[in-house]
């Protein structure tokens, strides 16, 4: 279409394809445009809509009433309080000095994702890059591509355990530094610690970086970095200028990812972080046990509500629609 | 208009992937402010040769030259070439404005002069009214100018065309061809087009470079390749010509000068041959010919022509034509 369509906007009015075109919205609907019946679509799209409702929007929804419930050490009660939210928040609006809980612990998971994000993305960008623009057949795209997803064929508790008797006192790591004489005692800091942590966290989920940037950077035409080149653009400035702008919407979509996983999550911070370091999911999971189920819903709640407000944020700075 | 046009040339060139030679030992010299096609089939090495020039395509052996400057080593930007992509490759985050002004911005120089300067190159090529728009919301046309533009922002020695209309439809391209001309004329550089549109080439050469299998067959303004044709690639190759064998050699005729006489007229230069088609072209009508000999020949013969002596198919006509008209073939 915009190919026939003539060269100026004046020439274009004069064309008669396009005055015959009926404007948009108008009168339109009644002209059938196909055989299949109008319903056929919503049945199409029915079963995952009802395996959304019943596995998403409902156990959503009942958290959200279960948070607003009452709770004593042997009972739960259905109720409308505002209790577990102002349990959530105790203590941080009087204006102390010192941090509330809430706000800790959401401020140490906040800086496990600021790192992990930090360094899925360089690692990820990195990653998609090479196999998209320095592997040049696509078998070996695809072969090296496979290669990347070798760690996700076993369970994410397996891989995160298997860094037990690498980083442990007794570990690989420290026997090795031992025994080439590097240090004298083992390092404390490399398992159970803040360390430990952040480097299983980006093990785990570099890959949900390198999948959607590799997409996106499947789809430069190779004709754009060779336009660039001609026009004098250094690797760098073809990197600034034109590759990282066409592959922000991957960037976005592997953030996305990356950040909703990691605010979540309790699994990696409580086995690597030998249950001492503190996490929402944590705080949830600990209450939860305790079957205290309102102020987890709240806690639940809470944290649904900063992770959305941050996927709001990042679709803010791009189109997303373009991706998909 | 700004120009400083310089001589291309192209010494003995060569382009190898390991064993296939895309291009075999080319050399050829195009004179500043030259339309300069490449014509070929695909897989002649046109394309190779045209990369080579641009600084796309590393050179396996011999020289390219712009001005007196042997530009084997260097990068395009500094070896005064534009290219102008196949498809534009414009870049698609980039507005028109900021599209022609990128090589500026590489350069370092000044947003405000970047932009003042695009915008002129701009309003030479009519495209000043959409500066603001992203090249998705482009026809073909105007997209086909902002890459005119963006190319040509550089005041480029040479300009390098890669198959630039074969992405328009049949309407468009032959209006963007006498616009490619007029921009050549205007900014007086050399425009170095590939292309394998015989009929293109024509159009816009001033000089024709026929390849074949990785060389040159012939170059020449389009006249002398269409009235003269070399070997029996060109002949075949740029269309309209019958070739007749003769012994081991072999020879061309337009079919535009090959005459139809009557069955009973003498005619000491004719022979006979059976009509086997007509076609109907409007201008001209076609008629193919089987000489007893095999020869397949064509002849093309204006309307009037045609209508004195119509032939039909099955028809046994003489077919011959003046001496003037033979052509010999070197291959």
């Amino acid at each position: 279409m915009t190919v026939t369509n003539d060269i100026t906007a004046s020439e274009a009015s004069g064309s008669p394809e396009v005055s015959a075109l009926p404007a948009k919205g108008q009168g339109v609907r009644k002209v059938p445009t196909s055989w299949t019946p109008w319903w056929v679509g919503y049945l199409q799209a029915a079963p995952m809509a009802l395996v959304f409702l019943l596995f998403f929007i409902l156990p959503l929804a009942a958290t959200f009433v279960v948070s607003f419930w009452n709770y004593t050490e042997y009972s739960i009660e259905p109720a409308f309080v505002t209790t577990n939210y102002s349990d959530v928040f105790y203590g941080c609006f009087s204006g102390g000095s010192a941090l509330c809980t809430t706000f800790a612990t959401y401020l140490s998971t906040l800086k496990f994702v600021a790192i992990v994000w930090l360094l899925t993305l360089q690692i990820g960008f990195t990653v998609a890059y090479f196999l998209c623009f320095h592997v040049k057949t696509l078998p070996m795209q695809i072969a090296l591509f496979m290669v990347c997803t070798i760690p996700f064929w076993t369970s994410n508790v397996i891989r995160m355990i298997s860094w037990i008797p690498l980083l442990g006192r007794y570990g690989l790591v420290n026997e090795t530094l031992q025994g080439l004489g590097l240090i004298d005692a083992p390092l404390e800091w490399l398992l159970y610690s803040d360390f430990a942590v952040a480097l299983a966290l980006v093990h785990l989920y570099t890959l949900f970086m390198v999948v959607p940037i590799f997409n996106s950077m499947m789809r430069i035409d190779k004709a754009l970095i060779e336009a660039a080149y001609d026009a004098g653009a250094s690797s760098w400035q073809t990197l600034t200028n034109i590759v990282i702008p066409l592959v922000k919407p991957g960037i976005v979509i592997g953030s996305i990812f990356v950040v909703t996983i990691v605010t979540g999550d309790y699994l990696t911070i409580g086995i690597m972080g030998g249950q001492q370091i503190a996490s929402v999911g944590k705080v949830i999971q600990t209450q939860i046990n305790f079957l205290q189920f309102p102020i987890a819903a709240a806690n639940a709640i809470v944290l649904l509500a900063v992770v959305l407000l941050t996927i709001w944020g990042m679709l803010r700075l791009v189109d997303i629609r373009k991706e998909l | 208009m700004p120009s400083n046009a310089a001589d291309l040339e192209l010494a003995d060139v060569t382009k190898a992937y390991g064993e296939t030679v895309a291009v075999d030992h080319v050399s050829l010299k195009v004179p500043a402010g030259t339309y300069c096609c490449l014509l070929g089939p695909s897989g002649c090495g046109k394309t190779s040769t045209l990369r080579m020039v641009a600084g796309h395509e590393f050179i396996s052996d011999g020289d390219v030259l712009i001005g007196n400057t042997v530009v084997n080593d260097l990068p395009p930007a500094k070896r005064g070439t534009a290219m102008m992509f196949q498809n534009y490759a414009l870049f698609p985050h980039l507005s028109v404005q900021e599209n022609v002004a990128f090589s500026l911005k590489m350069a370092g120089i000044g947003k405000a002069e970047r932009l003042e300067r695009a915008d002129e190159m701009l309003g030479m090529v009519d495209m000043d009214a959409y500066a603001k728009r992203l090249p998705a919301r482009l026809s073909g046309g105007q997209q086909q100018r902002v890459a005119l533009a963006r190319a040509l922002v550089t005041n480029p020695t040479v300009l390098l065309l890669d198959e630039p209309l074969s992405a328009l439809d049949p309407f468009l391209r032959i209006r963007m061809r006498a616009e490619l001309k007029r921009y050549q004329r205007e900014f007086g550089i050399s425009f170095v087009h590939v292309t394998h549109s015989q009929e293109e080439a024509m159009a816009l050469a001033d000089m024709v470079v026929v390849m074949n299998d990785g060389r040159i067959e012939q170059v020449g303004s389009p006249r002398e390749v269409y009235n003269h044709p070399k070997t029996r690639f060109v002949a075949q190759f740029i269309g309209g010509h019958n070739i007749v064998h003769e012994g081991a050699s072999a020879y061309a005729v337009r079919a535009d000068r090959i005459r139809l006489f009557a069955a009973q007229a003498d005619g000491t230069t004719a022979s006979p041959a059976t009509v086997s088609d007509v076609e109907y072209q409007g201008m001209t009508i076609h008629v193919a010919l089987k000489r007893q000999d095999g020869t397949a020949l064509l002849a093309t013969l204006p309307e009037h022509e045609f209508d004195r002596s119509p032939v039909s198919v099955g028809d046994t006509v003489q077919v011959g034509w003046n001496a003037d008209d033979r052509h010999e073939l070197a291959a």
